[in-house]
């Protein structure tokens, strides 16, 4: 179950320094890749890997590389996903601040296997102090000749920067991050034209996750072989969980791609909190529907948790007790959507906050009959019908709590108070 | 005015980006950082770096909520209120720094010492709740520690 790919190195002092990369072996994928392979090798061997995309969306990553036209004449981007702002998610954050070079390194792999000469990593402001480590680790790399002009020789240019944000959830949306890196509000494009055309400055852009490049030198190094076993078909390798909520140990923990859910939660993080019993799962992040604890044999892989209908997603795992009020839980995440939401759309401008108000509404006990109506139908009239997907992730969630906690719903209205307490303090 | 220290970082800036606009939330950032808010004058003189109209600086500025265009405190409590904060005592922390500051979502103490923010997930639900100060985390706060926290800022 547990295995550490990844997350090998972190624990060790000084993990962040190039010289502990390079004595746990880093470096040596880029090396080989540079002197023995050519970009189209590279991804190759990260298509039959099976990795798909750690950042919600879970498109295979060998395959999103393949859409970038060839011979355009234009410059090729890549842009590293470091926004990390779904709620419930704090693993590329841990990669960034304990071992930035493994980062580095699977921008630098990416960067050839597509052609790109200059990549930058978008990483969310609040984030200070692992843009600090990473600015640190990238000037390691450049001075060592990892980076910059014919990197180790090999007639190669690959520059990477990185690029702070300043606080909008939107922003990790990959059209929105482009506009935000172009010096812009951050406002989704439609589409298509998809990146991988018409992305960075018009130009041919590749939008990939911190964790999903993370994974690429260990691709190389390994072999995608050994990769893909480490998962059901067509969902290789390991998977970072972020683990929160009521569970007695949070954390990041990294375990194979097809664990199931009880046993990262049981025997990884020791169970839910005080011995309490369990109410509720959030398996990906907020933007996916909640599992009830009758859920929770679920495997941990795409198919399998939307087979349960919810989404892997981010694998934000946010973890609810018995004493949760499944009616707050719903208004804090529709609150979170409200205040995120660009503007752009009428459904999800004006949808978002309404949902917020009548969750809020219920939630004090002034609920009134048809409510709940009320809500499904807002969901039904946001989903599918914005311009991103921030809509649907605000309609999915609080359709789900109505969903699987209907009757609690249905109680807050009729006897205007809670069924729960004390799960928030 | 833009110091010449500060007009060398920016030239460094520039040479990241084919486009210079895209120096724009660095910039920002960095303006921001010496002079604690983003004043008219400030996102004016934003706009002749970047050769843009202001109103190119102000649609960003007011975007992105790191990005302040009023005065703030000389330490910005940010209080995550998200739902895995929420669930592990998150509002109590919000609560005890409104009564023991006095100011509520948005406001700043009269001898602008504290200005508090409520603010979405900031990507440390693991160890929540948190609050970030500045540019730094503070995480698995109670009561006890926040009361550390805020004696040790003044
Ligand atoms: C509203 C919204 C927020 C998103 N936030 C993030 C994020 O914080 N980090 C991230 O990697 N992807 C985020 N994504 C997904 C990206 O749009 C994109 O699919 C991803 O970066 C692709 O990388 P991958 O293929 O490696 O997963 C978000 C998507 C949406 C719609
Ligand atoms: S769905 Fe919402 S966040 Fe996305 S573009 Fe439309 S208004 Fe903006
Ligand atoms: S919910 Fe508070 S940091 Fe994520």
């Amino acid at each position: 179950m547990e295995e550490r790919v990844l997350t090998r190195n972190i624990g060790r002092p000084g993990s962040e320094t190039l010289k502990a990369y390079r004595d746990s072996g880093g470096y040596t994928a880029l090396s080989r890749a540079l002197k023995e392979m050519s970009p189209e090798d590279v991804a190759e061997r990260v298509t039959r890997s099976g990795l798909r995309g750690r950042g919600g969306a879970g498109f295979p990553t060998g395959k999103k590389w393949s859409f970038i036209p060839k011979g355009t004449g234009k410059q090729i981007y890549l842009c590293v996903n470091a926004d990390e702002s779904e709620p419930g998610t704090f693993k590329d954050r841990l990669l960034i601040e304990k071992d930035p070079h493994m980062v580095v390194e699977g921008t630098a792999l990416a960067a050839y296997a597509i052609g790109c000469r200059r990549a930058y990593i978008y990483i969310r402001g609040e984030f200070v102090h692992g843009a600090r480590v990473l600015e640190g680790a990238l000037r390691e790399a450049r001075a060592a000749g990892f980076l910059g002009r014919d990197v180790l020789g090999s007639g190669v240019d690959i520059e990477i920067h990185v690029h702070r944000g300043a606080g909008a959830y939107i922003c990790g949306e990959e059209t929105a991050l482009i506009e935000s890196l172009e010096g812009k509000r951050g406002h989704p494009r439609l589409k298509p034209p998809f990146p991988a055309v018409v992305g960075l400055y018009g130009c041919p852009t590749v939008v990939n996750n911190v964790e999903t490049l993370a994974c690429v030198p260990h691709i190389i190094e390994r072999g995608p072989e050994w990769f893909a076993s480490l998962g059901p078909p067509n969902n290789g390798g390991t998977k970072l969980f972020s683990v929160s909520g009521h569970v007695s140990r949070p954390g990041v923990y990294e375990v194979r791609m097809g664990t199931p859910l009880r046993a990262l939660l049981d025997e990884q993080c020791g169970g839910v909190a005080g011995g309490r019993r369990l109410k509720a799962v959030i398996p990906g992040g907020s933007s996916v529907p909640v599992l009830t604890a009758d859920d929770i044999d679920v495997a941990l892989d795409f198919e399998s948790v939307a087979a349960k209908g919810s989404m892997l997603g981010s694998g934000g795992v946010i973890v609810m007790d018995e004493r949760t009020c499944m009616v707050k839980a719903g208004a804090v995440v529709a609150r979170f959507y409200a205040h995120e939401s660009c503007g752009q759309c009428t459904p999800c401008r004006e949808g978002t906050p309404w949902m917020e108000r009548v969750l809020w509404r219920i939630e004090r006990g002034e609920g009134q009959s048809g409510d709940l109506e009320l809500l499904l139908s807002m969901c039904v009239n946001i989903f599918g019908r914005c311009l991103c997907p921030l809509g649907d992730a605000a309609a999915m969630p609080v359709r789900s709590y109505i969903q699987r906690f209907r009757d609690e719903f249905e109680y807050h209205i009729r006897e205007r108070r809670c069924l729960a307490a004390g799960g928030f303090s | 005015m833009i110091s010449d220290a500060t007009r060398a970082r920016i030239n460094e800036l520039f040479e990241r980006y084919p486009d210079r606009r895209s120096a724009m939330i660095p910039l920002l950032l960095l303006l921001q950082e010496e002079r604690g808010w983003l004043s008219p004058e400030t996102m004016r003189e934003a706009g002749e770096v970047l050769d843009l109209p202001p109103v190119r600086i102000y649609e960003v500025a007011t975007f992105y909520t790191m990005l302040r265009t009023r005065p703030c405190g000389k330490y910005l409590l940010q209080v995550c209120r998200n739902l895995s904060c929420s669930l592990v005592g998150g509002e109590g922390v919000l609560r005890h720094i409104e009564k023991r500051l006095g100011i509520h979502d948005g406001q700043t103490t009269p001898d602008g010492c504290f200005t508090l923010m409520t603010v979405e997930c900031l990507g440390s639900c693991g160890t929540g709740p948190v609050v970030q100060v500045n540019g730094d985390y503070h995480e698995n706060l109670d009561v006890a520690k926040l009361d550390k926290l805020l004696d040790s800022l003044t």
